[in-house]
């Protein structure tokens, strides 16, 4: 299968008062159309920058990020943005749903920079919202959503545009073991049968077992998995 | 739904919001009034008409002029009217019961202020009457004067007790016509200080003139002046605009005190206003970053974050003009007839609605520079 996301030669550094921090190294990296990537590696590891390179949330300072053929890291900040809009899906490790919309609005947000009219938007936020099984509580508002549940809104936000790739940021970092299991089960269905490209930056080997692929990043650069620990726990 | 957005944003925490709305009302309320102060002060100057000139004694008001100028002054280029003036300077009762009190030359004087609108009858009738007098529609309100009434004022400068008949009671032709005072016939006093007083006799003022034209009073003013150049009681002729404001001159650094006052609170408040908005979207950010991650560029954020600063203070602002008008009419009244117009002033209303939008505009800059131009990355708080 060809590969949807190209990075190559990736470098990517950070300035900390008059020292120059390298977090990624000349990366190279090919990633598959309904691939289910998990990316790990210890803190600072550069997995979560990775990410942001991913989903055009940042520039590296170089190489290239070419993604369905286009290079994002040549956009500029507003062409970017409107790519983010149309191609990627994010879910962050804290939900990261907007307090005062109930799920139902924050799920059509994304909608809002489409053309939709607002009976189309209506009828894409119910499909979304029955992808994960919350289309009857569409009406509250995230406070009064458990954390499972909250993350499920945030996984129908962003699948509501019908994005090529989906971006996860330590989805089940802040779920207990039944609400984690809920949503890797929800992740796995979507790249298995919506065939959902998924990148996921995780610490939890049980959500990297569900990925079909694991890479695992430490000082920037690719390594092989530690065969004690990483191994034992998968 | 972004509105939607704006609205709950604004609202999400209510005491704080309450609490910075009151902050704008008190300090709309405070600049409309002083505003309002302002223009009371000027109200005299607004009043004066462009075709009226003032004659007075070149030292100084208090000094007299003889009345024998008066047809001097009458056959000058230019002058269509003239009529002779005194401040009296009496009060009704005791001396807390101030006001504005002329004698003048009536037929003339009221040619000369069409302003002062009077019933025909009324009017004809108090030109019949010797000791008859016309009284502002506010001080008759003020004191229970009605038509036919007799009025004593006790006198300072020309002491002793002057009686008059209410004969006619007059209407400002617009809200800023000062409705307060009270005329009576120049010849009434002039025949009783002849009598007591005689060396005060036939002595004036002032001169009211009117002119043919705005275009000319200049020139006929200095005509005036020339011709008792080196008299006994040399002239002064201004227009009656420079008239008023000599006496509003005297109090011009109280004037100053004020506008800068009104400055200061606006500006006070800016930085309430612009505190209030940056803890708002400081503690924000992440989701100005969630918004930035799903695609919501530069311009939605400024959307957001002016639409709401803007609600806050229009609403603020709202208030302070509504409690304005009950706020105002209660400092009338605490102050009594210091000032005999005070109206809220259309201008002032606009006034109070730029400044709740600049404050409202500028308050949100800084906070708008933060949020557009945190690195989303940043705004997430994960870097790593």
């Amino acid at each position: 299968m060809a590969p949807i996301i190209e990075i190559k030669n990736l470098t990517k550094s950070y300035r900390r008062g008059n020292q120059s921090i390298m977090v990624l190294e000349n990366l190279t990296l090919d990633i598959n159309e309904n691939d289910f990537l998990a990316l790990m590696g210890p803190s600072g590891s550069g997995k979560s920058t990775l990410l942001n390179l991913i989903a055009g949330l940042d520039k590296p300072d170089s190489g290239s990020i070419i993604i369905q053929g286009i290079d994002i890291s040549l956009l500029a900040e507003t062409e970017l943005a409107k790519w983010r809009a149309d191609n990627v899906g994010f879910i962050f490790q804290f939900y990261n749903l907007i307090p005062v919309l109930t799920a139902f609005e924050n799920v059509e947000l994304p909608l809002i920079l489409t053309r939709l009219s607002k009976k189309e938007r209506k009828e894409h936020v119910h499909t979304a919202l029955k992808l994960v099984g919350l289309e009857d509580r569409m009406d509250h508002y995230p406070g009064q959503l458990s954390g499972g549940q909250q993350q499920r809104v945030a996984i129908a936000r962003a699948v509501v545009t019908d994005p090529a790739i989906l971006v996860a940021d330590e989805p089940t970092g802040d779920l207990d073991r039944v609400s984690a299991q809920e949503v890797l089960n929800l992740m796995e269905n979507l790249s298995n049968s919506i065939g959902k490209t998924i990148v996921m930056v995780t610490h939890d080997p049980r959500a990297a077992k569900k990925a079909g692929s694991i890479m695992y990043l430490d000082k920037g650069i690719l390594a092989d998995a530690p065969q004690t620990s990483f191994q034992e726990c998968v | 739904m972004l509105l939607k957005l704006l609205f709950r944003n604004a609202f999400r925490h209510k005491l704080r919001t309450f609490l910075t709305i009151c902050g704008i009302c008190v300090a709309i309320l405070a600049f409309g009034l002083l505003r309002t102060v302002i223009s009371a002060w000027y109200a005299g100057v607004d009043a004066s008409s462009a075709t009226r000139l003032v004659t007075r004694n070149s030292i100084s008001l208090i000094f007299p002029l003889p009345i024998s100028y008066k047809e001097k002054i009458r056959n000058v280029d230019g002058v269509k009217l003239v009529a002779a003036g005194s401040w009296f300077g009496a009060y009704y009762i005791n001396e807390k019961n101030f006001f504005a009190n002329f004698t003048v030359e009536s037929k003339n004087y009221l040619d000369l202020y069409p302003e002062f609108v009077i019933p025909p009858d009324q009017k004809s009738s108090y030109l019949r009457e010797r000791k008859g007098c016309v009284v502002g529609e506010k001080l008759a309100k003020r004191f229970g004067w009605k038509l036919g009434d007799t009025v004593v004022l006790k006198g300072t400068i020309y002491p002793g007790n002057w009686e008059f008949v209410v004969k006619a009671i007059y209407k400002g032709s617009h809200k800023n016509i000062d409705e307060s005072q009270f005329f009576f016939h120049w010849e009434y006093l002039n025949e009783t200080v002849k009598k007591f007083v005689p060396r005060r006799a036939d002595q004036v003022g002032f001169y009211m003139i009117g002119v043919r034209s705005p275009d000319i009073a200049a020139t006929t003013a200095r005509a005036i002046d020339k011709m008792f150049k080196n008299s006994y009681a040399e002239t002064l002729t201004e227009t009656e605009k420079a008239f008023q404001m000599s006496f509003v001159s005297l109090t011009q650094t109280i004037l100053t005190v004020i506008e800068l006052v009104t400055m200061v609170v606006i500006v006070i408040i800016m930085v309430v206003v612009a505190n209030t908005m940056a803890m708002s979207v400081r503690e924000r950010m992440n989701e100005y970053a969630v918004l930035k991650t799903l695609g919501f560029g530069g311009f939605y954020i400024t959307g957001l974050i002016l639409g709401e600063s803007l609600l806050i203070t229009s609403l603020g602002g709202l208030m302070g003009i509504i409690v304005t008008f009950p706020a105002a009419d209660a400092f009338v009244g605490a102050v009594g007839d210091f000032f005999p117009i005070f109206n809220i002033s259309k201008e002032t209303i606009y006034l109070d609605i730029i400044a709740s939008i600049i404050v409202g505009i500028v308050a949100a800059v800084f906070p708008i520079k933060q949020a557009v131009t945190v690195p989303i990355a940043s705004g997430l708080g994960r870097i790593g």
